[in-house]
């Protein structure tokens, strides 16, 4: 396990260097994307404000508060990945986010796309939102307000992680590999507790 | 003896969901330490080190734990010399719940359930979630509160087994449960399994488990056997935290039970995550209150 302290933006030659397990802590630009912001984007077709190219996006509906024209931030935490996997190709393919950053993980054809255009997932620690809005700086822009809050959002961070990389761009899995290392575990675990046959 | 203000319910209401959202109760704080103790994956020493800074964030700036505020529950004693209206009562908890959703402030999740409709209060229509039970001996009232978020609420079963499935069908939903979830109901948290009584009673057994605190066993020794053997079946498993792998996978399994019917065997699996939030008062009937967990 390695840690690796990075900067916005990501190159393809930082991403290749992460591998499955090892830890991420980055600072510079993140954008924050969910459900709503990725329909209005691809299933409804409105090409981003702003340029993603080499950005992490992490998923999150963030608790935000208006102060004259700028936004402050109150609470901003991350959301599961999973029911937004259907767009992750597209964002890495035609966007180059290079980091996708959510809790679960992504399925197999998001792992495709970031071994072919060098992106990984970077697993967040669910449940701790008081340490990722204290990381995160300060709110630089919301694109399409009228998605609020699940708008397309521009944050400045510090430091922020710990991030576990969970899905590299050599095909590693982490999720994947944890849950196949149990399914091989649980006949001998059924037998322990004097579990037998089927369900 | 004075006149009871209601008042007081709805403040402490409102003060209990807060106090539960930005402040850990300490059987909770024990068992993530002593969990990270026994943890040996470099990994998962990470996401402990996570949580241990946010626990400590939240303390020092008074902020939410998570930004899931969840659904509020509020789990009542009544003693049975407290001079008790409950339907005020009833009403002013719900106040409280709207209160703190507004003054805090924090996102509320309340939604109605076809149109989808949130109106930021936290409650609405059934809510919040209402629980009484009576006691002897107390002229207290005694109320839990519990803010219960979606990752892990989502994550809970229930099945009608039959009786001739015995334990074992109790032990292979546990293991199955917990190895389907896996990072969902961000663990290491508290499995809460409810056996025995009717299907509406034994998903209240399962949510009673999860609010016990961590380090108190069922006084049945058989059950209490039961919850340790389970538990330690769990973190045989290498789920880990966040379900990234390692030696922790749960802080605690709890069972509560109650008798059923002849013909039925019913379990009930209700996940906690490890923010195992709650927050507890208790009121004396000049006004009185006793903050705790
Ligand atoms: S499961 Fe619990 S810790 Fe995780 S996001 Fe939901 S409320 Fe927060």
């Amino acid at each position: 396990m390695t840690t690796h302290h990075l900067h916005t933006p990501f190159s393809d030659d930082m991403i290749r260097r992460l591998h499955a397990g090892d830890i991420v802590y980055f600072d510079g630009t993140l954008f924050g994307i969910r459900d709503l912001t990725q329909i209005y984007m691809f299933d409804q077709r409105h090409e981003p404000p702003v340029s993603l190219q080499g950005m992490p996006c992490i998923h999150t509906a963030p608790s935000l508060r208006r102060v004259g024209d700028r936004w402050e931030k109150i609470c901003v935490g991350t959301t599961t990945s999973t029911r937004m996997d259907r767009f992750t190709p597209d964002l890495i393919a035609r966007y180059g986010v290079k980091a996708i950053i959510g809790k679960g993980g992504l399925y197999e054809k998001s792992l495709e796309a970031m071994r072919e255009h060098a992106a990984v997932y970077l697993a967040i620690v669910g449940g701790s939102a008081a340490l990722e809005t204290q990381q995160i700086e300060a709110v630089e822009a919301v694109y399409w307000e009228h998605l609020h809050p699940e708008a397309l959002y521009q944050f400045r961070v510090k430091n922020f992680g710990p991030l576990t990389v969970a899905m590299d761009s050599h095909g590693r899995h982490l999720y994947r590999e944890v849950k196949s290392a149990t399914e091989r575990r649980l006949p001998e675990i059924y037998r322990s507790l004097g579990i037998t046959g089927g369900s | 003896m004075a006149v009871f203000d209601y008042q007081l319910v709805e403040d402490v209401a409102k003060a209990l969901y807060i106090r539960a959202l930005c402040d850990l109760p300490p059987d909770v704080r024990r068992a993530l330490k002593a969990a990270a103790k026994r943890e040996t994956n470099p990994t998962a020493q990470e996401v402990f080190k996570a949580i241990f800074k946010t626990i400590e964030i939240a303390d020092t700036h008074k902020t939410l734990i998570c930004q899931d505020t969840g659904l509020p529950i509020y789990m009542l004693k009544i003693g049975s010399a407290f001079p008790w209206n409950g339907s005020e009562i009833k009403k002013r908890l719900k106040i409280g719940a709207e209160r703190a959703t507004r003054e805090f402030p924090f996102r509320g999740s309340s939604t109605h359930p076809l149109t989808r409709m949130n109106p930021q209060t936290s409650v609405g229509e059934g809510l919040p979630v209402l629980y009484c039970d009576f006691v002897e001996d107390s002229s207290r009232l005694d109320i839990l509160m519990v803010p219960k978020g979606s990752g892990s609420e989502n994550m809970s079963r229930m099945r009608m087994f039959y009786p001739a499935d015995g334990v074992a069908a109790l032990k292979k939903f546990v293991i199955d449960t917990v190895f389907e979830t896996g990072a969902n109901p961000c663990p290491p948290g508290i499995i809460g399994v409810g056996l025995g009584g009717t299907a509406d009673l034994v998903m209240k057994l399962a949510k009673e488990a999860i609010v016990r605190p961590v380090g108190q066993r069922h006084p049945d020794p058989e059950i209490a056997r039961m919850e340790t053997e389970l538990e330690d079946a769990i973190n045989s498993m290498g789920r880990g935290p966040m379900g990234l792998g390692g030696d922790v996978t749960t802080l605690a399994v709890h069972i509560e039970t109650a008798y059923t019917h002849i013909t039925q065997n019913p379990v009930a699996i209700n996940t906690q995550c490890w923010p195992a939030r709650r927050a507890r008062a208790k009121i004396s009937p000049d006004g009185k209150v006793e903050y705790g967990y």
